[in-house]
């Protein structure tokens, strides 16, 4: 069966992208989830993957044109495998005609795989009745964040109400009583990518509580996670940094840009530092590519926010130029975003680096998942004060341990011990940061 | 309020336009002889009151129709009474190639103002006799077609059918001659047309008419016990469908069950639930379900009929399982 890629939704308003470039050629042998194309959105640039191995048979839509979602872009077939009778038309030109062009029943159910953390709508179809659609559509609420009480997990009128109403009240993460002003974090930071897979489970001894079913994103960060774990092979160091400097400089900072608005996190000046510090080390900002290791020419962070019933990764996009004042306002906005389920398209995905940050609840260190396909994760625990030794002399300083999770296929223990301590050199000689 | 029956209701709405209007005539099998008027009562005494109005024809439908018609397009505004729909099958061609065409093919010239009364329904009357073809008569362009479920409903379409210049199909049931309703004494007329709120609900909107109007109100009474609130349109007039009406009730509710007593494929029902599901897409919450009867010819066995028939728990099963998320 020849297997049609369609062109994706990323985000509920994507109506069409366009074809940016064929990452391969027709004839070209493919397997599945290798990046095959690059589509532009209004919002960004995203590499989708196949989502079947073979041969690139047929390229409908060249590179410039505009195609609306759902359309066959291309079809990827066995080799040998004779098209003649399953070629569908090209598709129709977004601004064209309004009928949309025919398209055989599989393409739904073959669309392409996002290749970084983003989500597909396309791939993994929510199944919500109308008014519900039209409830989300109204609210902003992003579909794949509520869960569905109806038949094959529909979700109704009444699933979005009561998520809108849990929207409206203030979540754990925000209302918890913070020292800092940093992103409601949480230990993996994943966005769905993978369509879910089923993962056995123990059989459950005793009385059964009450089971509920999994949300859209629960069942994707669960298949995301496992199969995280299960392909990266994890290791783990960690540092204490001393965070005065950085919490004095942090002070003055505020101080200064009162007026404005701007409250720049401990979170912030981290993102700030793991980006300048994968500048010098562009092996740790790279992917496991199968027969290779795909460095990044952006250093994009990803950040863990916490949001109703799970968590997503916001993109800070090139980091390594943004000044902690443009870092910090971007990720209000994100953040904000991300728990009212609002989230743009270009605010999630392309990450090549992640941070998970746990500061707020007082936890003294931690482990986090590898987001792929990021290299390495980042766990920042919280900053509170110490008795530590300086100078034969036990004294008090505020510290925080950070715990870098590497994936052994792309780094060692070594080179990531010092991206690590060039991130703690950055954090505790935080001028640094700004200059 | 005075409560009378049905078919007192009928009665007083063909006195009272006969009273008004000496065009009105009543021809129809045993409308003067039997039982004293009319095989269900409806015309007993009229005879004796309007002389020469009131005649029984023979056992032939055809015939009793296309009289009706060669009168009507005359001047007289005959009311055709057809003992039960199932011999309308034998004026089918008189009802659907003529009385419904007459004016479109003579450009207006002609006006066709006559209404055939006839009961749908069954009661005991096994297969050949106990037959639903509102779906049939509603599907014809140019017909206006009623069904009226109350006392108070029934006389105010009569008479506003007895007046209009189209033909109307007016179907009865047997099972609401001698069911009883508040019916003024002073005259109000109902427009052909228009649905009525038979309750107002906000959790699911039951469409229906006829007899199933009746049985959808019992059933609203079981499910308000049981805290769902539904509302029911009493479509009332089967063409033209006041698909506003619909519309307004779905939008409110999210979620409709169309009720109807009889077969399912080809029914109303159908029609329905497509216009739901084309003008208010967007408002749906669960898939628009369809209570019918049974598709088989109706047995004669009591308990098989009651069977074939859906009634008022067969409604309440559905609404909540439709609650239920189980649509």
């Amino acid at each position: 069966m020849p297997t049609n890629i369609t062109m994706p939704q990323m985000g509920f308003d994507m109506t069409e992208g366009t074809i940016a470039a064929w990452l391969k050629k027709e004839g070209d042998m493919v397997t599945r989830g290798e990046p095959i194309a690059e589509i532009e959105t209004d919002k960004t640039t995203i590499q989708i993957e196949a989502f079947a191995s073979g041969v690139l048979r047929k390229i409908i839509a060249q590179p410039g044109q505009r195609v609306p979602v759902g359309e066959v872009i291309a079809i990827i077939a066995e080799p040998g495998e004779n098209l003649e009778e399953s070629t569908p038309a090209p598709p129709a030109q977004a601004q064209g005609t309004s009928a949309p062009a025919s398209q055989p029943p599989t393409a739904a159910l073959n669309a392409p795989v996002i290749a970084s953390g983003t989500v597909v709508e396309g791939a993994d179809r929510i199944i919500a009745t109308p008014v519900a659609r039209r409830i989300a559509q109204e609210h902003g609420i992003d579909l794949r964040l509520v869960k569905g009480s109806g038949p094959e997990g529909r979700i109704t009128k009444a699933d979005v109400e009561a998520f809108l109403a849990t929207m409206q009240k203030p979540t754990l993460a925000v209302s918890a009583p913070a020292p800092e002003p940093a992103p409601a974090p949480a230990s993996v930071a994943p966005t769905p990518i993978v369509p879910p897979q089923p993962v056995p489970a123990p059989a459950p001894s005793g009385v059964p509580g009450a089971k509920q079913p999994l949300t859209r994103m629960r069942q994707t960060i669960a298949a995301r996670m496992v199969a995280s774990k299960q392909q990266v092979p994890h290791f783990y160091i960690t540092v204490s940094v001393e965070m005065d400097a950085a919490l004095a400089l942090r002070e003055q900072i505020n101080a200064a840009l009162k007026s404005e608005g701007v409250k720049v996190s401990i979170n912030d000046m981290v993102i700030r530092a793991a980006a300048l510090a994968l500048r010098r080390f562009p092996n740790l900002n790279a992917s496991f590519a199968g027969d290779g290791i795909q460095q990044h020419s952006s250093v994009n962070i990803g950040v863990a926010v916490s949001v109703p019933d799970g968590l997503v990764t916001v993109t800070v996009r090139d980091a390594d130029t943004k000044s902690l004042k443009q870092i910090s306002q971007e990720m209000v906005a994100l953040a904000a975003r991300a728990r009212e389920g609002k989230m743009l398209p270009s605010d999630y995905g392309g990450q090549t680096f992640t941070i998970s940050n746990l500061g707020m609840y007082g936890v003294d260190n931690f482990l986090a998942i590898v987001n792929q396909p990021d290299a390495a994760i980042l766990a920042v625990a919280t900053a509170q004060p110490m008795p530590v030794v300086r100078e034969g002399q036990i004294v008090i300083r505020t510290m925080m341990n950070m715990t870098l999770s590497g994936d052994h296929r792309v780094t060692d223990g070594a080179e990531a011990a010092q991206f690590l301590n060039e991130v703690k050199r950055l954090l505790e000689n935080p001028w640094g940061l700004v200059l | 309020m005075p409560e009378i029956t049905y078919r007192e209701a009928l009665k007083r709405a063909l006195r009272e336009e006969m009273q008004r209007d000496p065009t009105v005539v009543i021809w129809g099998e045993d409308v003067v002889a039997y039982a004293g008027g009319g095989a269900y009562g409806v015309t007993a005494g009229l005879a004796k009151e309007f002389p020469g109005r009131v005649r029984d024809t023979p056992i032939a439908e055809e015939a009793i129709v296309g009289v009706g018609l060669g009168a009507a397009m005359g001047g007289l505004r005959p009311v055709c009474e057809i003992m039960t729909v199932n011999f309308t099958l034998v004026a089918w061609d008189q009802i659907v190639n003529h009385v419904a065409k007459q004016s479109h093919m003579f450009n207006g010239q002609i006006k066709v103002p006559m209404v055939i009364r006839t009961p749908n329904g069954h009661g005991r009357t096994a297969a050949t006799h106990s037959q639903n073809f509102d779906a049939w008569f509603a599907s014809i362009p140019s017909l206006k077609v009623v069904a009226p479920a109350t006392p108070y409903d029934a006389k105010g379409l009569l008479k506003t059918a007895i007046r209009d210049d189209d033909p109307v199909i007016f179907l009865e049931h047997l099972q609401l001659y001698s069911t009883r309703g508040e019916v003024p004494d002073e005259e109000y007329l109902i427009p052909i047309g228009e649905a009525d709120y038979k309750r107002r609900g906000k959790d699911l909107s039951i469409i229906t008419w006829g007899r199933m109007t009746i049985e959808s109100l019992k059933a609203a009474r079981i499910l308000a016990e049981e805290g769902i609130d539904v509302e029911i349109v009493d479509l009332r007039t089967l063409r033209p469908l006041d698909v506003p009406t619909i519309l307004e009730s779905v939008r409110k509710t999210n979620r409709a069950i169309v009720v109807e007593e009889g077969w399912r494929t080809g029914g109303l029902g159908a029609e329905i639930a497509a216009t739901i599901q084309e003008q208010a897409f967007n408002y749906l919450d669960a898939p628009v379900a369809r209570v019918a009867g049974l598709e088989v010819p109706m047995p004669y066995a009591r308990n098989l009929e009651r069977a074939t028939i859906p009634f008022a728990e067969d409604v309440v099963e559905a609404a909540r399982a439709m609650m239920r998320n189980e649509y």
